[in-house]
Order: structure tokens, then sequence, then C-alpha cells
């Protein structure tokens, strides 16, 4: 047969460029690519002339229009003169709030739950099954309206409230409410002072795992941290003569009925609708984090624990030193793909009137009529802080990986 | 969420670009034999659907109405039920052939969307609910309240314009949905719920206790409600626009859908013009001579619609007000069928 005694015998004659698998492979390929770019390209041209034709606005130019409406939650300066940009900044902010914020809520209550499912007490255990159970069987769009509209309701008035930790803190029906702290200046010497902590509990850190390693004595890391990173500030607060004071948030219970309640512009709230929001993508993505929790966990062999044990290893430490940095590596992956999803889901914030990006997005793409902008944006937004947080994930997860020698 | 978008855009550009194929939305509408009108996902009074399914209201009049003209059958229609973001890109896209939607007329709607308005069906403005016990009696005394409203609407705007104008703080909570924008309110997140007058009227009745409530007296916008349709179709919005100026002038030559068989032997040539006895204005437009006698035998005149639906005898029990014939101390005034 020819290819065997091409085989046979030494390196073959160059072949025709046409049989080249490689040149083939690479015309192909080029052939995809631009059929795709002649898709796009049509697609993008053939839109704009039938928006032309159509008589329906197209571009960018509405994004400096005056927006002309209120956002009630807005992390930068905005008013309703602002621009549709503006408008469009604020609510991302808000997605990316609600993001971390739940990111952060769904990985603490995932981890616990995650432990508690494996935990040899009957009751915890059955507990956590049930949460898991219950919560990740439920439409999110349903919680959310559960935590909005249930818990809504089950709250105080908004004349009225419900007072905790020595009367500063405060829930009714318009939000959770609080002190908010206040600057004046050399407050920044505060804040210098909370880098330094960290900075220096980073380097005493470092140094005291290096001790350990070299002479197996323990360093009180915890203690230290807290008072460097606490210390520092507190103590910087005091000697540039207290610049930071606390705004309470005012309530007002005589005259008309419409002023009493909290007045607008005093202390700190946290709006109902970020409530729950956050609440019900939390409770919900943890109970999927939970799961891969469990998982990891398990696909640690029990030898493992047993070694540690063996070695005179406490419970706590051989969880933390010996199971936990092996699950991870089962763990991080999944745990990305949760993290993607919570950001995702939490453009169902438009049905409770928490103003993120989608939400926004709807009352100017209704004002200008320029869907195909705002569409546009989304999905730019959308696709970038997913493919932030795989980045930032897969970063992490070589960073956790079996170092194979 | 972004990966299920780029279908959605690419759809929506090979929409456009199907729609944009054919201007000819009565030989569409005739070929499907039904009228595709976009309402609102239920508004008592205008568009909502009844215990059997059925859409009743004034702006749901006006589908049949137009369904009337084309087939001389007012049920040739069908609805889709639109939320105040879906509506322009629906019709701009072909989903729906007409939006009869409590949509306000303003410039920017007409210009830049590339859309029409037929005419105004409904003159409304932006009012303010309150709850009773607030003890507030003017809109001027709202500074610092928290304020229900939908999305996407004109209303937002109105309300930030108001409070802006006349210097008060406030608070304003936007929802997608109607439905939510009451539950919120009912529930006490917020002490004001703005919206269209007439729709305060409809939402109160969905309210735990609706005689908790009142309406302040302030109009603070103009609101032209009125059926909307694609630009570009000049055909198909003069029906949309006679449909409506047919409804009108009926009223105001009396005839109605009780006597419009009587009616047809009248003298009076300004009736006869109407119901096609004399002359070819359904030709004109592209439908039968009797196109304005099925609209009439078939959903009634202007005064009728509005009597069933929204009028003194109704839940929302709404006066005529400027919604009167201009004979009649309102501002109701269709041109002649002449």
């Amino acid at each position: 047969m020819s290819v065997q005694e091409q085989h046979t015998a030494g390196p073959p004659a160059r072949a025709s460029l046409i049989n080249d698998p490689k040149v083939r492979g690479l015309f192909y390929q080029i052939l995809l690519v631009s059929a795709l770019v002649a898709l796009g390209y049509f697609i993008v041209t053939n839109t704009l002339a039938n928006l032309e034709r159509q008589n329906i606005a197209s571009g960018w130019d509405f994004l400096s229009t005056t927006a002309g409406f209120g956002i009630i939650q807005a992390l930068a300066p905005y008013s309703e003169t602002s621009s549709y940009g503006q408008a469009l900044f604020i609510g991302f902010l808000n997605t990316v709030l609600v993001a971390v914020i739940g990111i952060i809520f769904a990985t603490i209550i995932g981890f616990i739950v995650g432990v508690a499912r494996l935990s040899n007490n009957w009751v915890i255990s059955r507990l956590a099954y049930c949460y898991i159970e219950l919560l990740r069987n439920i439409p999110l769009l349903l919680q959310i309206f559960f935590w909005y509209f249930a818990v809504l309701r089950a709250v105080p008035g908004k004349r009225d409230k419900w007072s905790f930790f020595f009367n500063s803190f405060h829930l009714n029906i318009t939000g959770l409410r609080g002190p908010k702290p206040v600057f004046a200046p050399s407050a920044e010497f505060v804040g210098f002072a909370l880098i330094l902590g960290i900075v220096l509990t980073v380097i005493v850190a470092r140094w005291a795992r290096k001790r350990q390693e070299a002479t197996g004595q323990q360093f009180p890391m915890f203690r230290t941290g807290v008072g460097l990173i606490l210390g520092l500030p507190i103590l910087t607060y005091f000697v540039v003569g207290m610049p930071i004071s606390l705004d309470f948030p005012v309530f007002v219970e005589t005259g008309p009925i419409l002023r009493r309640g909290f007045q607008l512009g005093t202390g700190f709230n946290v709006i109902p609708e970020f409530l729950a929001l956050t609440a019900a993508l939390s409770l919900y993505t943890a109970t999927f984090i939970a799961e891969i929790v469990r998982a990891g966990i398990q696909a640690v062999s029990h030898g493992q624990t047993e070694a540690a044990h063996a070695l005179g290893i406490r419970p706590g430490p051989t969880l933390r030193l010996v199971v936990i940095p092996q699950a991870m590596r089962v763990i991080i992956p999944p745990l990305t793909s949760q993290y993607l999803n919570l950001t995702k889901n939490s453009s169902l914030a438009v049905a409770i009137a928490f103003p993120d990006l989608v939400s926004v997005g709807g009352t100017v793409l209704n004002q200008t009529g320029q869907a195909i902008e705002i569409i546009a944006i989304w999905m730019v937004v959308y696709l970038s802080l997913s493919l932030i947080t795989s980045a930032f994930m897969n970063w992490y997860n070589q960073r956790m990986a079996l170092v194979e020698r | 969420m972004s990966k299920k978008i780029l279908p959605l855009v690419l759809g929506a550009a090979m929409g456009v670009a199907a729609s944009a194929a054919h201007a000819g939305t009565l030989e569409d509408v005739k070929a499907k034999g039904f009228v595709q009108c976009g309402v609102s996902q239920g508004l008592p009074g205008f568009s909502n659907p009844d215990s059997q399914g059925n859409w009743t209201g004034l702006d749901v009049d006006l589908c049949r109405a137009v369904a009337a003209a084309v087939f001389g059958d007012a049920s040739a229609v069908k609805f889709t039920p639109l939320s105040a973001k879906e509506r322009f890109t629906a019709l701009q896209s072909g989903e729906v052939d007409i939006l009869s939607r409590n949509t306000t007329w303003t410039m920017s709607r007409d210009t830049a969307l590339g859309l029409n308005f037929a005419g105004v069906n409904y003159y409304d403005g932006q009012g303010f609910m309150v709850r009773k016990d607030l003890g507030v009696t003017s809109a001027l005394e709202l500074s610092g309240a928290s304020v229900c409203t939908n999305t996407g609407t004109t209303t937002e705007l109105n309300v930030a314009d108001y409070f802006r104008a006349n210097n008060m703080p406030y608070e304003i909570v936007a929802f997608e949905k109607a439905d939510e924008v009451v539950a919120a309110y009912d529930a006490g997140r917020c002490d004001v719920y703005t919206t269209d007058a007439s729709g305060l009227y409809a939402q109160r009745l969905k309210l735990s206790n609706p005689g908790d409530h009142m309406v302040l007296p302030e109009i603070i916008s103009k609101e032209p409600l009125g059926p909307v349709v694609r630009q570009g179709d000049d055909q198909w919005f003069n029906i949309a626009k006679w449909t409506l100026n047919a409804m009108i002038n009926a009223e105001e030559l009396g005839v109605t859908s009780e006597n419009v068989d009587e009616m047809k032997g009248s003298d009076n040539p300004s009736v006869k013009r109407l119901l096609g006895t004399e002359g070819a204005f359904g030709e004109a437009i592209g439908l039968s001579n009797d196109w304005a006698y099925n609209i009439i035998k078939n959903v009634g005149n202007y005064g009728e619609s509005f009597n069933a639906n929204v009028g003194p005898d109704t839940p929302l029990g709404i006066a005529r007000g400027i919604n009167a014939l201009w004979s009649k101390g309102g501002i109701l005034y269709a041109p002649p069928v002449r």
C-alpha cells in the first residue's frame, strides 16, 4: 500500500499544497472566519439601513442627553439633570454591588451549610439538608418576590420602626437604617493607618509562617492581626483629634403624618429592594455552593483525615489545613459557575424596583427607543463582568492547583 | 443571560429586516385574517381580560373597531399583552399591527421611534394617589415623600420634573409591572402612587381597601393617549386614524350601535357619508364603503365605548370631563367625513 510505502521509505516527497493537511486546515479556518465576519457585517449594515429607512434613531449620541428621571440608590453623584450615560453607570455600579455582596454572603453561607451537611450531629445535618432542598428547588424569581413582598409586609410601616444595637440601627419598610460616618479633614490619616495595619499584618504573617516552617514555633497571628488592623486606625483616630463623626438617622414622631418617620438624607439607608434581592440571591446560590463544598470535602480521601489524626492534629486544624486545601481543588471550578450565575441572576432586580443595569437600561431604552444600543450595552457589561470573574477564579484555581513535581 | 441575548439581538435585527421588506400592513392583516393588537398587561377600563379571558376596555374597543372596519367582524382580532418597556419594540418589529395601550403621544415617540400616533382616544393627565390618613390635600404638600411608579414611562419623567420644579425632595421606587407597583404601594412601601389619573382610578380597585385612598386634585401633565402604528405605511395609518374619527363622528351625529340600521335611511348627508350610503370614502382608505357602519354596528360609537368601559356607571366611575365632545364642553373633535 502506498501509505505504508511512504512510511517505510524515509521522509516523504513534498506533497501538493492541496493535500497538505496543515494548509487545508488553515484554509477552512480562514474560510469559516471570513464567513462569520461577512455575516456579522451583513447583519450590522442591514440593521442600520433598516433603522434609517424606518426613521428609528440610532447611534450613541443619546448617552450625553439629559436623563430626567430619578434613581433611588446612587453610589456615585447623580441627579435628574445627569445624562443617560451617567444613569447607566449608576445602574452598573448597583449591579456590581449586588453581585459582590451576594457572592460574599453566598460563599459564607454555602461553606457553613456545606460543612454542616456533613456534620455528625443528626439535627444539624438534617437542617442543612432541608435548607438546601427547599431553596434550590424554588424558582429564584419567586424567592425574590417572597423576600420583597412577604417580608416587606412583616416589618413595621413607614411611621414605625424596630430598633436594635443600642438604638443605633433601625428596620422598617423603607429599609435598614444606621449611622453614616461623616469625614472631617485629616480623616485620611485614619485611612492611611488602616492600610498600614493591613500591610504590616501581611508582613508579619509571612515572617510567622517562615518561622513556623523553619522552627515549628507558632505565632499568635490572629491576635496580632486584629491589633494591627483595628488598633492602629483607632489610635490614629484619637491622636489626630477624632475627625470622624456619626450622622444618625433622624426619626420624627410628631407633626403631619407624611413628615413622620425617617427624614430623607439623614443617616445611612439600605433600601429594602437591595435587602430582598441580596437575601434571595445569596440564599439561593448558597444552596448550590453548599452541595459543591460537600462534594469537594467528600472527594478528599478519608485516609487524609485519619493520617492527620494519627499525627495528633486536632479536628479543627485537620479540616482547615488538610481537608479544605485539597477540597478546594474540586470546589473552585464549579464555584466559578455559581458566581457567574449569581451575577447574571442579579438582573432579576428589575422585578422589585432595584435600579440595577437592566432596570435603568430599560428606562433609558423606553425614553430613547434605542433598543439595539441598550441591549448591546447590557451584553457587553454582563459579558465583561463574567469574564473578569472567571479570569480571577482561574488565577485562584491555578494557585490552589496541585503542584506536581 | 448574556448568552441568551445574542440570538435575541440577531432576531431583532432580522425581524426589522423582515418587516421592512413589506410595508402593506393591510394586505398582511387581510392575508392572516385578523388584526394583531398590542394592549396593556391589565388595566381595568382600558385593556383588561375578564373572568372568561375576553379582553375588554376602551383601548380594546379601538382594536375591535379596526377589525370591524377591515373584516366587518369585531372578533377578528388577537391581543398581545405588552409591558411599557416592550411596547414600541413589538410594534417596530411587526409583532403587532397596532398598539392601543394607553400610550402617551409625545414628540420624541412620534419622531425618533419610527412610529405614528393615529389620534387621541383618551385625554389623560398624571395624578397622585395617597392614603387618606396622611391628611394631605394637595400634591404640593408631598415634600419628602416616597413615590411608587412604573419604569420606562413618561410618568417617571413628569414626577421628576414636578418635584424638582417645586423644590421638593422625593424618593422614586420604579417597578417594571403595574401589578407590582400596586402591591408595593398597598404594602406601604410608598406614600404616593403616581400614574395617569385614569390609571389611578383603575388600579385603586385592586387595592385591599380602595376606600382608604384618594386621588389628589393636581394634574401635573398632559397625557394624550392614543393608538400607534408604524411609520411608512400611510394606508394603515389612515385606517387607524379614521376608525377613531368615525367613532367620534358617530357620537356627534347621534349614530349608535342600536340605531345604526335606521340611521342608514337618514336624510342627513353627514350621516349618509359616514355610513357609506353616499360617496366612496371607504374605498379611498382601501376598505369597503360600509366600514364605518361595521364599526358602529359591532363596537359602537365613542360615547358608548366610553360609558361601557370607564364611564360613571362602571367601577372606575370616570366623568366625561375633557373627553366629552367639543360641542358638549370637552375637547374631543374629529375632522368630518367629507
